[in-house]
């Protein structure tokens, strides 16, 4: 079994990104300070900004407001990317074109999502996660499709929770853009795991009508059981401004 | 105003949802069709909710209600359009289960917005589902049928995505207006696939409508600059365009979604 420990830099995909924001990044710095010798690991660790790779074990306080609120988001958003970066890195035995077309859809939504909240947080964006997703045994379809089906559910539930935490129109907007997705993504997982019946919007994550919400402090912990440093909640709003 | 006492009130209509997350079980997935009891009484619970921020409904800002009318008058359309529908042999019977949640769901949606506006509530049009003639056969042919409910899920999901920034002054409406916006995602992801469509919306493809009607309902749908980031720039071949496009769903305008509704309204 390969080890399910990866960090994203493992990623070819998210290689370029990561190598494009980080050159942004350095030559900003290089502008207020130049660190333009400090190119190894360890400087990357001491350097605040988002574009390094976290150190695992290492606390990750997210800011307050609209920032904190974003960077929360980009955490889910880094958590699904990867995930399916390596559910399609290990299909399990049996996956059907429609259900590899899915995955690949799946995967190319979030990595996007991540790739916007990368860029859009520039400086004032967490590092790369490091993921433990050694829980889920990524060979067979149940378990990847019970783990695929909580992350959008609690992505959704996250995004209809944070939305009123927002202060700036443009972010809610955005989050709104990508709120729905998630849900679709709900509807569809479900769909794949109990066809034909009501599951798609079932009463577990739709009561009377509304799509469940949680607040940051219910998702932060459902998270961190698949992340190697600590993240660190205590800064995001909890009371409307 | 004590808004953390509303939350709290909302926090016990919710119920345990944390409880619901934890045990996502198949048992759950059948007994929705069970629960029409408590679900009558909820939105009148939410409602009354609700109105104690803004004094039973006197002093809810003008824009509110503007907004509150307009997601009502679409809930209105989805809400008769399933209640018509349902009562029809055609839908096949693997379908029955969804349109039969998803009718139940509007219906939720009309009362809890109606109790919300309370004298406000605008009343129910009259609506004409063939719209003008377009659709003939809308109740007689469950392709129809499916098309039509496609083209409300998915105007209904970029309807209220467009109205949220309206909601920001009223933040326990715009929170309940997002799970109504999550809700209706769900079904405009179930519709789509049972027509053979992806669950996402790829470009501005008019995925299965008729030409004219899904250049409206999906116009700018293959937009790819989010906060003026271009992200077919940034993500290059990582994602092809088309992944990129599904990634955000846009919004439309009141005016963009009337034009859609328009041909409905008798």
């Amino acid at each position: 079994m390969k080890n399910m420990t990866n960090s994203t830099q493992t990623t070819p995909g998210m290689t370029s990104v990561q190598r494009r924001s980080f050159l942004r990044t350095v030559g900003a710095a290089a502008v207020t300070g130049g660190i333009l010798t400090a190119c190894s690991t360890a400087d990357l660790h001491v350097s605040p900004n988002g574009a390094r790779a976290a150190a695992a074990g290492e606390a990750i306080l997210l800011p307050g407001g609209d920032l904190g609120i974003l960077n929360y988001a980009f955490v889910l958003e880094q958590l699904e990317a990867r995930f399916y970066e390596m559910v399609l890195a290990n299909p399990y035995s049996g996956m059907t074109a429609m259900e590899m077309q899915l995955f690949q859809d799946l995967r190319n939504h979030e990595v996007t999502h991540r790739a916007f909240y990368r860029t859009a947080l520039g400086g004032a964006g967490i590092p790369d996660l490091t993921f433990d997703f050694s829980s889920i045994n990524f060979r067979q379809r149940t378990d990847v499709l019970e783990a695929a089906r909580m992350f959008a559910e609690v992505g959704t539930a996250a995004y209809t929770g944070g939305g009123k935490y927002l202060t700036d129109p443009e972010n809610l907007k955005v989050a709104g853009k990508i709120v729905s997705l998630e849900a679709r993504h709900v509807a569809i997982i479900r769909e794949m795991e109990y066809m034909n019946q009501t599951a798609f919007s079932g009463e577990n994550i739709v009561m009377d009508g509304l799509f469940i919400k949680m607040e940051p402090s219910e998702v932060l912990p459902k998270a961190q059981k698949y992340i190697l440093e600590k993240i660190d909640g205590r800064n995001l709003p909890t009371a409307v401004a | 105003m004590n808004l953390q006492n509303l939350f709290n009130e909302l926090e016990q209509v919710d119920g345990d949802f944390i409880g619901r997350m934890e045990h996502v079980s198949r048992r759950g997935l059948f007994s929705a069709l069970t629960k029409k009891t408590v679900a009558v009484a909820a939105p009148t619970i939410l409602a009354s909710a609700l109105n104690k921020a803004y004094g039973q409904g006197m002093t809810l800002p003008d824009n509110v209600v503007d907004v509150l009318n307009f997601a009502l008058t679409l809930e209105y359309l989805e809400y008769r359009f399933y209640d018509i529908g349902n009562n029809l042999t055609m839908i096949p019977s693997q379908y029955k289960p969804a349109f039969e949640l998803i009718r139940q769901h509007e219906e939720l949606h009309v009362k809890l917005l109606k109790k919300v506006l309370g004298s406000k509530a605008i009343p129910e049009p009259k609506f004409d589902f063939t719209a003008k003639g377009m659709f003939p056969d809308v109740f007689s042919n469950f392709q129809t049928f499916a098309a039509v409910s496609q083209g409300f899920e998915d105007t209904g999901v970029r309807a209220y995505k467009g109205q949220a920034p309206n909601l920001m002054n009223a933040k326990p409406i715009l929170e309940t207006a997002l799970q109504i916006h999550s809700t209706e995602a769900t079904h405009a992801a179930r519709v789509r696939f049972l027509r053979g469509q992806k669950g996402w919306i790829p470009l501005a493809s008019p995925s299965g409508l008729p030409p004219a009607v899904g250049a409206m309902v999906y116009k700018g749908e293959d937009n790819v600059v989010q906060k003026n980031i271009n992200l077919a720039g940034i993500l290059g071949s990582l994602v092809p365009l088309e992944g990129i496009t599904e990634a955000f769903d846009e919004p439309l305008t009141k005016e963009e979604v009337l034009e859609i509704v328009k041909p409905f309204l008798a």
